[in-house]
């Protein structure tokens, strides 16, 4: 089997090269470290260490969570990215500013400031708990944060391409007759789609290993709202590095899987503009 | 008139893009929106479609005003520039777009898609994406796509532009003669004016947002109305000062105009001729065009463009000539008037063409 450039750039082997050896060490040789680590408890403590009742809720919470998270920036990080492209008004520079705050932001300082907000006591707290409704301490509080520290990537992977869609697509579509909701639907949406796929698949990927944040909003009780990087700290505290790995492993895997999938959809979903 | 414009303007942010336009089309005719470059050509096919509004100005079709009815019930196919075929979905699929929209039963669309694609010579490729078709192919799935909802009139945006010259030609025949076995009343936009000549029943030409003239080609060519139409149809040299021409001398003095290949006869150092009113000129450059010579000539430093027949006696560059300047236009304001050497005494000549 010969390996071939697809667009016939010169210089494919060095670029290849290039590619594998900083992907070592950047990625493959930290995981390796982690496999090596984890592997000193052998299979039964590592069965063990990953099927604790305690570390599957950890896992639940942790995946449950980021998948929500994900998804509520999908819908509305698409609306906010369509609102900043396609409308002019006052302030319109101002929110797309703003959008990038959540990655300045040190964690902890986001997680105490959610913390506030949503607390019994808090502003958005308060009337909610009046309503009988638990916003921190809660799964919810998670989600909320997880939503928040993830914001940029939907909006900022979504907005170049709306930003480059030739208005002549929904002309064409307005010409033929097609409804504002039938032209995004059958002509936009699937221009964004691939867009859309990379900024779930980072929000959730990040949410998944976010851990400054949500242990100040979270409560942190055990099968409740205890998020599995939690759980590793916890052990890493009690200086049991090997079953940490071994549940960070186990998130590692688990989430390759899931890129993995989102990688695939997304390159199906961009092959019928490759040709 | 099928198609009638009446005293259209749009200004975009300050800029006028269309000044009062005005122009009918008759149903079934092709017809050529050509004009240089923000002229505003798209401007005018896009307020006809319904995708601009004009600020002022009554659109009809059919005797229907639609200034206020919505692009998609005007009736209208439009063929973009860039084609702007949807990029996810098929061929079929794309044709079937506007029927699908409709609600068309499956059935219907199937035999109305395949009937189109005959029409295209595209059988068999309905499972193809855009991106997998040329960029012929390509402007015959828009074209068909415009076509699937039976419009009245088909608007098309440059439809040759992004396609390569080779091509282009072949392609242009091929429009040409499906819209007029269609009898679909068109209009096309173009700079091009071989393109429009060779393609249109009509022309209308624009410039600076407003229509210079509206004709067919031989009209425009034979009798311009305006100085531009002299410069933009066909060819010419200008002539700044035409009374300094022996011939001319009756001109006010100051006045300018243009001189056409043909209107120039040319006669080698050793021939007889009969008319006064000749002068000298140095050939500079001669040309090979088919049928004839180019010849490039400089009169008293004027440089002028002349035909000369291959029958002729043979000429060299640096050849001192005798030419007669037979006619000419005068540009007076905004008017073109056609001006004929004194040589053949006065009064109008109707066969100018004739040599
Ligand atoms: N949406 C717009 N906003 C502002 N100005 C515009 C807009 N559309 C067109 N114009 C201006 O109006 C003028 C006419 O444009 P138009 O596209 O109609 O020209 P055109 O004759 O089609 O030119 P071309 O041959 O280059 O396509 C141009 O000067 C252009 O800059
Ligand atoms: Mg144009």
């Amino acid at each position: 089997m010969r390996y071939r450039s697809r667009r016939g750039i010169p210089g494919f082997r060095l670029s290849l090269g290039l590619t594998v050896s900083f992907l070592s060490l950047m990625v493959l040789l930290p995981m390796l470290s982690i496999v090596i680590l984890s592997s000193g408890l052998g299979p039964r403590g590592f069965w063990e260490a990953v099927s604790d009742p305690r570390v599957l809720a950890g896992y639940r919470v942790s995946f449950l969570c980021s998948l929500i998270a994900a998804s509520l920036n999908s819908v509305f990080g698409l609306i906010l990215a369509w609102v900043l492209v396609r409308y002019r008004f006052p302030g319109r520079r101002f929110i797309d500013g703003l959008i990038e705050l959540p990655f300045a932001l040190p964690t902890a300082v986001t997680g105490i400031a959610l913390a506030t907000l949503y607390s019994d006591k808090g502003w958005f707290g308060k009337p909610l708990a009046a309503l009988g409704l638990r916003a921190a301490y809660s799964e919810t509080g998670i989600i909320l944060a997880l939503t928040f520290i993830t914001i940029p990537f939907v909006v900022r992977a979504v907005q170049p391409v709306l930003e480059q869609l030739d208005r002549s697509y929904e002309e064409a579509g307005r010409m033929l007759g097609a409804s504002p909701p039938q032209i995004f639907r059958r002509v936009i949406f699937p221009e964004i789609t691939p867009a859309l796929l990379t900024g779930f698949g980072l929000s959730f990927a990040r949410a998944l290993g976010e851990y400054g944040s949500v242990v100040f909003i979270a409560g942190n009780m055990p099968f409740r709202t205890e998020i599995a990087p939690l759980l590793i700290m916890i052990k890493l505290e009690q200086f049991n590095y090997m079953e940490a790995t071994a549940v960070a492993l186990v998130m590692l895997a688990a989430s390759f899987l899931i890129m993995f999938g989102i990688n695939c959809i997304q390159s199906r979903a961009s092959s019928f503009v490759r040709g | 008139m099928y198609v009638n414009l009446e005293h259209i303007s749009k200004r975009f942010d300050g800029f006028q893009a269309v000044r009062e336009v005005s122009f009918g089309i008759r149903r079934g005719r092709l017809a050529a929106l050509l004009g240089p470059s923000g002229s505003g050509k798209t401007t005018i096919l896009r307020m006809i479609a319904g995708l601009e509004d004009p600020d002022s100005g009554d659109i009809r079709i059919d005797g229907l005003r639609v200034n206020d009815i919505e692009p998609s019930r005007r009736g209208i196919g439009f063929v973009f520039q860039n084609y702007a075929l949807f990029r996810y979905m098929t061929v079929f699929d794309n044709i079937a777009f506007g029927l699908t929209i409709k609600k068309e039963k499956p059935g219907r669309i199937r035999e109305r898609v395949g009937e189109l694609l005959q029409l295209i010579g595209m059988s068999g490729l309905e499972k193809r994406y855009p991106a997998q078709l040329s960029g012929g192919q390509k402007q015959r799935v828009a074209f068909a796509r415009a076509l699937a909802p039976n419009p009245r009139l088909l608007l098309l945006d440059e439809p040759f532009a992004a396609i390569d010259a080779k091509v282009r030609r072949e392609l242009r025949a091929w429009l040409r003669e499906m819209i007029r076995s269609l009898g679909l009343t068109s209009i096309f936009v173009t700079h091009d004016q071989d393109e429009a000549i060779e393609v249109a029943d009509e022309i209308i030409v624009t410039n600076q947002g407003r229509v210079e003239q509206m004709g067919s080609s031989l009209e425009l060519y034979q009798s311009p109305a305006t100085p531009f139409v002299v410069e933009f149809i066909g060819a010419s040299t200008p002539v700044p000062e035409i009374s300094a021409l022996k011939g001319f001398d009756g001109t006010p003095p100051g006045a300018g105009g243009a001189v056409r290949p043909e209107f120039v006869s040319v006669y080698a150092p050793d021939e007889q001729v009969q008319y006064a009113h000749t002068e000298e000129a140095i050939v500079r450059s001669i040309a090979f065009r088919g049928d004839s010579l180019e010849l490039g000539l400089t009169l008293k430093g004027l440089p002028l463009t002349a035909a000369y027949s291959l029958a002729r006696a043979p000429l060299a560059v640096g050849d001192a000539v005798r030419l007669l300047i037979r006619h000419l236009y005068l540009f007076d304001g905004g008017q073109v008037r056609l001006l004929q050497n004194s040589a053949y005494g006065n009064g109008p000549s109707e066969n100018f063409y004739s040599i």
